[in-house]
């Protein structure tokens, strides 16, 4: 895929910056002469466009091929067992488009048909039993919107300001409406055996990544899902089925989910052993993090979506969840948290979902700290990054949940920062 | 006992041989475990053939491929290494991630005998056995791994909710504020491309 593009990257933009100038300059009310993308007739306006045969599976246009997934080399010793990056920047509303949905692979993204595809119930159950893909579709289904965010989002910001943009410190998540079975539904045709006090589920691909989820969580609100924004999943992210656990850490959203066993101890698996354990400034580790605490960040402007237009009105949005709740609240800094504006939810928040804020502005130009804080129902405010390190140190890799700050620059520039 | 529920008569029974097949995982208590045995030295063998490629001659990994001996005491550190040997609490965890998903790329190609065996070469390479020790199905429950007692569960309701909780602070809420760090200094965030030559 071509990198070369006309998006507005912070690297592009003292180059973009005087071209754009004149295009937005000819967009103003009073122009000192006749703008001619209006006095002369544009060839879309005389010609013809595509036929409706064109593309029976659409992609964006062209001039938005800067909102893709990007990966960053460094952090993994391949790209097989790797993560890339949601463009959260260049987005809006609260749904993520399945094809620049993030994706984290542990053995790479397997292609698994429907017609191979086989679910395996056992354990402490009275029927250990075999499903089909067409066997799933025939169970009563739901429909919830839900994010996945992956424990280590914001993981390599621990220790400092690193990486340059809001798609690479949060763009380890996506948000999705899926379609699927409960797994409750699936546990009680097995006949599951009330003593079995956890679930261990694992994939069909080479890492398994077999989690332990315990049985209250998979009788609440566990989907086994096959569907995600209206279609079928991607195969990257487990086509063609997964489970879903809304709230918790991306890790336990096993994909290609192949076998679900009734059991009345966790298995104690590498991922929640070795992997999405968290160390603590004594040495000690906090094992089954599981959900993912209240956080935000302004997605624009941000280091990759720097401000093109001048003084005057400007949209400072971005985005809140919390896998414990509905976000209730987002408030807004410019001073780097001295003072705070109360933002605008675009819709009531909703039980661990991405939702967007707004907070409309007037911008005198004047260099900006942006940070946001969001709140949830339990009543729980984002923390900051000391707030976090007090009680974690620097060690613990996930769950990086802290106030980001953005520090926007007169030229509309923004950069990555801490502050004090 | 079983709860009684409604069912939907869809899918079917598993067979034993299926649930074999797929069923292998290991608890901390070695429930899951084969019957079978290896040694140190033989480990040693199958490591250089299977393992070393990546995690080196003495597991001590090569390149950003993971280190799976070593770090002993340094979970407290600025940068600690965590291995087998300083971190992970149970060995059942090694020996059922070993023979479900290693080698990386060539995954579920091991026979028992030889996971027990590279098993019982980590352990050594871990300096947590002697090159006489033979891990088995019996001696397996004698091996506690040095971080067993490392791990709490999940406190953060206690020692992070009951703190963070309630009406924030809106107005006046620090003095002065000033950039501590930057990630431009750093400079390691990916070109957005197209101006990379320079």
């Amino acid at each position: 895929m071509t990198q070369k593009t006309t998006g507005n990257s912070r690297r592009a933009f003292l180059k973009g910056a005087a071209l754009t100038g004149v295009s937005l300059a000819a967009g103003k009310a009073s122009a000192a002469t006749p703008d001619p993308l209006i006095t002369e007739v544009q060839p879309w306006a005389s010609g013809l466009g595509d036929g409706v045969d064109e593309t029976p599976y659409g992609l964006p246009i062209q001039f938005e091929s800067d909102v893709v997934r990007r990966n960053v080399e460094w952090l993994t010793a391949d790209t097989i067992s790797s993560i890339n990056f949601t463009p959260i920047h260049a987005l809006d509303g609260t749904i993520t488009p399945q094809g620049c949905a993030f994706e984290r692979h542990h053995s790479g993204a397997i292609e698994l048909k429907k017609e191979d595809y086989r679910l395996m119930i056992n354990g402490m159950v009275d029927r250990p039993l075999i499903f089909t893909y067409a066997d799933l579709e025939r169970f009563p289904r739901e429909n919830h919107v839900y994010f996945c965010e992956c424990a280590a989002n914001t993981g390599m910001e621990w220790a400092g300001a690193q990486l340059n943009g809001a798609q690479f410190t949060h763009g380890m998540i996506h948000n999705m409406e899926y379609t699927g079975v409960p797994l409750r539904t699936l546990l009680e045709e097995a006949g599951y055996d009330t003593a079995g006090k956890w679930v261990y589920v694992e994939g069909a691909d080479a890492s398994s990544n077999g989690r332990s989820i315990p049985m209250e969580k998979a009788l609440d609100d566990v989907l086994v899902a096959f569907k995600a924004n209206g279609e079928a999943l991607r195969k990257e992210h487990g086509y063609p089925v997964r489970l879903v656990v809304p709230g918790w850490e991306g890790n336990m959203w096993v994909k290609w989910i192949r076998r679900i066993e009734v059991s009345d101890a966790p298995v104690e698996s590498r991922e929640e052993t070795s992997k999405y354990t968290d160390t603590l400034e004594d040495g000690t580790s906090r094992k089954w993090t599981w959900e993912m605490d209240a956080k935000s960040v302004v997605t624009s402007p941000s280091p990759q979506s720097p401000i093109m237009h001048g003084k005057g009105p400007l949209v400072i949005t971005g985005l809140a969840w919390s896998g414990r709740g509905a976000i209730t609240r987002v408030d807004v800094s410019k001073d780097g948290g001295k003072t705070w504006e109360t933002a605008r939810l675009a819709k009531p928040g909703e039980k661990m979902a991405l939702t967007r804020f707004y907070l409309d502005t007037d911008w005198d130009g004047e260099e900006m700290m942006l940070q946001s804080r969001a709140m949830d129902d339990t009543g729980y405010v984002q923390p900051t990054k000391s707030q976090l390190r007090e009680v974690r140190g620097l060690n613990s890799i996930y769950h990086n949940n802290c106030i980001q700050t953005w520090l926007v620059r007169s030229s509309g520039e923004a950069e990555n920062v801490e502050v004090s | 006992s079983p709860i009684a529920a409604e069912t939907f008569g869809l899918g079917r029974a598993a067979l034993p041989e299926e649930i074999a097949a797929w069923d292998k995982d290991v608890r901390p208590d070695g429930t899951g475990l084969p019957v079978g045995s290896g040694d140190v030295l033989t480990g040693e063998e199958v490591f250089a053939d299977q393992c070393a490629v990546c995690h080196g001659d003495f597991a001590e990994g090569v390149g950003n491929w993971p280190k799976l001996a070593g770090g002993a005491g340094t979970l407290a550190d600025d940068d600690p290494l965590k291995t087998v040997g300083s971190y992970w609490p149970y060995l059942s965890t090694t020996w059922d991630y070993v023979n479900r998903s290693m080698p990386f790329g060539n995954a579920q190609t091991l026979e028992p005998d030889e996971v027990y065996a590279i098993v019982a070469y980590i352990l050594y390479s871990n300096d947590l056995v002697d090159d006489e020790f033979v891990l088995s199905n019996e001696t397996f429950e004698d091996v506690v791994l040095p971080n067993h007692d490392g791990f709490i569960v999940d406190d953060r309701i206690e020692t992070e909710h009951s703190k963070w909780i309630g009406e924030p602070c809106m107005e006046n809420c620090k003095e002065d504020v000033k950039v501590t760090m930057r990630a431009m200094v750093l400079d390691v965030t990916p070109d957005e491309g197209g101006d990379d030559a320079t």
